[in-house]
């Protein structure tokens, strides 16, 4: 057991990229790809439950870690473990990996095997930057989760593929850059990447206020506009309406809202105190301004786009209020969205590949027709907008409850409201959608309801939705464990003198006190 | 110490001499009509052999021949290997996109090797006249097969402008290499950095490195120095080009570094700024004008530019963490620069059906295999993680901020955003749906020489990106036996004599 432990980040990232190369090898012939792929995405998530199954909650700290020397000079290593904020995170991806082949088995027709590849290519990506304890490491898995989304977004775009394409690269790679000057100048100060390592050379505050202040912002200006927050979102619309199904929920939100977390909060308390009040500020604008946009959209796409807006700043909100159960709600909250957002994307998906439209206006009346798509719709939305007994509602309920109390009331009153605004725009959607007269496109098309496979995906999706709803006792302990702070989260906000090395996630002080 | 036969030192350049006199005998007796791949064969498995002296040079004990002309080090070794390497992916790239009916083709390969027996010995010369002679020697070469296809207007054109403004910034070395031996006394690189600090007229000496920066600058193609560059890439034929855009440079940065780092070091208060400033302007403007251009070559030659930018930021390191950088960067970009120059040949041809970026539209989905690697060697190009580039790239970044560049780093991490806009224009035209298939010439299957020399330039870039290791330490033996010279050379497996 103990070797498997040992090699199980391992596995998890090499087997994605294994299936990559024999799908790459192999010859494009009918399905063989979609195949493979599946096999591998869910050989994946096997191995990434295999991580909450031996993970001892009580302990703090990174397990299942693994640290050997990639790189000599600059010391690189190949470092990585999970705590309680990427622990659930990691089967997150590991599971809406099968889902998105599932989504994709129909929809992408041409060129098989490069999807695939570049699909499997993703998930080793996206893993790496959940398990990265190693910044630079990080960086570089950081870096090439960029390069499959671009080229897949330009090979599937509906309409303008290599646009959107662009115009997503360049948005992430070049605020990458300063975030790279960051991580190389903490480099010539410490001489080391290893994170731990820098939380305490930084707490110790001996790298003076103003670098420090410059490298935190660099640092959080990589990761708002991966988020995206909202001034930095323009290339969020266009991605979702171009970017394949797979991608677009499998990538949405979840890398930059934890590495936000992790490294900036993580490594910058300070810096990330101060600036928290603009981050709440930016986040209920973004709340509201998303909300408002997604009422107004006649394209499901962009409206999907300005409804995450709207659900991603509400977790910023969560994480920048700087209360432990913000913080329990945030990381609960992404693990929700990103369930939510799969099941949609998947349904809409759907829709798109029978009626090769994403104009609502051009849907209606489709309840009768599709009865097993609109029943899931209506479930994933009802979840969506955060009705009680599931996911998000616990979620939501915890990010709210700690901006009211640690907060201020009228931040939390204005969140509100854009939780209000999010079911005026799902309800009406469902309603153009799926209610209503019959429209002319519903008519002229035979209908083609979910087939097994979908169901087959959608069932546990709905089923993990309502249970996270009833039951979030599941996984908040192991969540709480590694955003828990030693003292109060109000004695760390407070500006007198803080002791930042004690603050979240875990340092490693606190593992000295076990 | 000097037990060993001097000829041991030049060995790879002997070897590679000899091949192309042979090309050339042979060419001349081979019968009119007959196909002249052979010849191809012939340089490359010459060039093979070269190779693996280079290789066993490692053996000998590190030192200087014919009276202090030649060196055997880490460093040259190195670089010799790098060259040999490189001509070796070249020929193989030649023979297989040469046209049946090209004229001259035994020339062509024979031209190829003489040019690499200058760029080796370039990289070996302790002495300025031997790197003067050296360098026309590369330079002639490369100024014939320039201009290679002389049936279009364009090729002798840029065959002419190389060669002019090359004849001209061989004359500002040479004037340099004269200032030098006037403040001095002599042409011997240990002894210039010997005698330079104590020499009577410091400005002498100074003039002499500005006028021989010149030179190697216009070799490496930085900014000022870059003028040439896009005109002369624009009319070489593309095999040509693989060569042009990398083994000249890797030889000149070579030299580079010998002539700061090693001749003059104790002027680094005076070059060190001027490099910094050449950086940045390398970077700057190749990345502002590639990103304006339609012509895939172009947009290339360009970005040539600015990886010579890039890599100049490595000067901005001290001492041996700026060689070694220095030096994986020129094996990262000659890697990925001649496997880009590699795919576009396949692709274009040596007549140059597809001149343009748009041209290049739905190449992923006419063959999978090629549109692939083009895209994995502009992701190398842009600085994916996992590539030769992105190390190259951080190392030479890295010991910049070392040596308290901190904001040549923002400027070349900046750029490097920059450029990823114009890599990417290419990259995702190649990932489009392409819109009227017939309308495109078919991609030729690839043969086996070509394919053997793209598979040598991926496995190289991956190398570089993923288990870097032993070429990092071989360029950390280089900054050893270059800085020091009683320094221990460690280069792994072969425990060597100290000089």
């Amino acid at each position: 057991m103990n070797a498997i432990n040992n090699s199980i980040l391992t596995m998890i990232l090499l087997v994605p990229l294994a299936g990559a190369v024999l799908v790459a090898l192999l010859p494009d012939r009918g399905k063989l790809a979609n195949w493979i792929a599946l096999g591998t995405s869910l050989v994946t998530f096997g191995l990434t439950l295999h991580l909450p199954a031996h993970f001892v909650p009580g302990q703090s700290g990174f397990q299942f870690e693994v640290n050997w020397q990639w790189i000599e000079r600059p010391a690189t290593f190949y470092h990585v473990g999970v705590d309680g904020l990427s622990l659930w995170l990691v089967v997150l991806v590991g599971l809406l990996a099968p889902v998105g082949v599932v989504a994709s088995w129909n929809a992408i027709k041409e060129r098989r095997k490069v999807f695939y590849a570049l699909f499997l290519v993703q998930q080793t990506a996206m893993f790496g930057v959940f398990l990265s304890l190693d910044l630079l490491l990080y960086y570089c898995f950081w870096e090439l989760s960029l390069v499959p989304m671009a080229i897949l977004i330009a090979m599937y775009g509906r309409k303008n593929g290599p646009r959107a394409a662009l115009k997503f690269f360049l948005f992430t790679f070049i605020p990458s850059a300063p975030l790279l000057v960051a991580i190389l100048w903490l480099y010539t100060q410490t001489g080391s990447f290893n994170f731990a390592a820098l939380q305490t050379v930084i707490a110790h505050g001996n790298l003076g206020a103003w670098p420090l202040f410059w490298v935190a912002l660099a640092f959080l200006f990589a990761f708002a506009v991966k988020v995206p927050v909202f001034p930095l979102h323009g290339w969020l619309a266009d991605m979702y309406c171009e970017a394949p199904v797979a991608l677009a929920m499998v990538v949405a939100g979840k890398l930059g809202l934890y590495s936000l977390l992790r490294f900036h909060i993580g490594l910058f308390p300070v810096q990330a105190r101060d600036a928290a009040p603009l981050m709440v500020g930016l986040a209920v604008v973004g709340i509201l301004y998303g909300a408002c946009l997604a009422l107004v959209q006649r394209d499901f796409w962009r409206l999907m786009a300005f409804a995450a807006l709207s659900h991603l700043s509400l977790i910023t909100l969560g994480i920048y209020g700087l209360t432990l159960t913000g913080w329990e709600g945030a990381v609960f909250q992404i693990l929700n969205n990103g369930l939510v957002e799969g099941a949609l994307f998947l349904l809409l998906g759907a829709l798109y590949e029978s009626y090769a439209t994403s104009e609502i206006d051009e849907y209606g009346g489709l309840a009768g027709k599709l009865p097993r798509a609109a029943t899931f719709f209506v479930i994933a939305s009802l979840a969506m907008i955060g009705l009680p007994m599931l996911g998000n509602f616990v979620g939501e309920f915890l990010i709210l409850l700690g901006t009211f109390t640690g907060v201020s009331k009228g931040w939390a009153i204005a969140a509100t409201l854009g939780v209000i605004l999010g079911a005026a725009y799902m309800l009406w959607l469902i309603q153009r959608i799926f209610f209503g007269p019959e429209s002319e496109l519903a008519v002229s098309k035979p209908p083609e309801d979910l087939h097994a496979g979908q169901m087959a995906v959608m069932w546990p999706l709905a089923a993990m939705m309502l249970v996270m709803g009833v039951a979030p006792g599941l996984w908040l302990p192991a969540i709480e464990k590694s955003v828990r702070l030693p003292q109060s989260a109000e004695q760390w906000k407070a500006p007198a003198p803080v002791a930042p090395q004690s603050a979240m996630p875990v340092s490693p002080d606190e593992e000295a006190q076990k | 110490m000097n037990s060993v036969p001097d000829i041991l030192r030049i060995l790879p350049e002997v070897i590679l001499t000899l091949t192309g006199v042979a090309v050339m005998l042979l060419e001349a007796s081979w019968p009119t009509g007959r196909s002249r791949r052979t010849l191809g064969w012939v340089a490359a498995a010459g060039t093979m052999l070269a190779l693996w002296a280079s290789l066993g040079q490692l053996a000998l004990p590190m030192g200087t021949g014919f009276y202090d002309t030649i060196e055997t080090s880490a460093f040259t070794i190195f670089f010799h290997a790098l060259i040999c390497g490189l001509v070796l992916v070249v020929l193989l790239l030649s023979l297989d996109t040469l046209p049946e009916d090209c004229h001259h083709q035994g020339e062509f390969y024979a031209l190829i090797v003489f040019g690499a027996v200058g760029m080796c010995l370039l990289t070996g010369a302790v002495e300025l006249l031997l790197v003067f002679v050296a360098l026309e020697i590369s330079s002639i070469s490369t100024y014939i097969l320039t201009g290679y296809r002389k049936e279009t207007a364009r090729g002798p054109e840029a065959a002419i402008k190389y060669f002019l403004l090359g004849s001209f910034a061989t004359a500002f070395l040479l004037y340099g290499i004269a200032l030098i031996f006037g403040a001095t006394g002599t042409t011997q690189i240990y002894e210039i950095a010997r005698l330079a600090p104590m020499a009577q007229n410091q400005s002498l000496v100074l003039a002499g490195m500005g006028l021989m920066l010149v030179g190697i600058l216009f070799k490496v193609s930085a900014a000022p120095f870059h003028v040439w560059t896009p005109d002369v890439y624009e009319g070489a034929p593309l095999p040509v080009l693989a060569l042009l855009s990398t083994a000249p440079k890797a030889a000149a940065f070579a030299v580079l570094l010998r002539v700061l780092y090693e001749m003059l070091p104790t002027l680094r208060p005076v070059w060190s700024p001027l490099l910094w400033v050449v950086a940045v302007l390398s970077m700057t403007v190749g990345n502002l004008a590639a990103l304006r251009q339609q012509n895939v070559k172009r947009m290339l030659a360009y970005s040539s530019i600015a990886h010579a930018g890039y890599l100049l930021a490595a000067f901005a390191g001290l001492g041996n963490s700026g060689i070694a950088a220095a030096s994986f960067y020129t094996a990262a970009y000659v890697a990925m620069n001649v496997g880009i120059f590699a795919v576009i040949s396949v692709v274009s041809g040596y007549d140059e059906r597809l001149p343009l970026i748009a041209d290049y539209r739905g190449l992923l989905y006419r063959s999978p295999l090629v549109g692939s690697l083009l895209i994995f060697f502009l992701a190398s190009l842009v600085g994916i993680p996992f590539t030769g580039g992105f190390l190259g790239k951080l190392t030479s970044f890295s010991v910049a901020m070392e040596g308290g560049a901190v904001w040549l780093v923002i400027i070349g991490l900046l750029n490097s955003g920059l450029a990823a806009a114009y890599y990417l224009r290419l990259g995702l035209a190649a990932a489009q749906r392409p819109t009227d298939e017939k309308a495109m010439a078919p991609v030729p299957l690839v043969g086996a020489a070509v394919g053997a020399a793209l598979l040598f330039a991926v496995v190289a870039t991956l190398v570089l990106g993923i288990v870097p290791g032993n070429v990092f330490r071989a360029a950390e033996a280089n900054a050893q036996t270059l800085r020091a010279p009683a320094a221990q050379n460690n280069t792994p497996g072969n425990p060597v004599v100290a000089r």
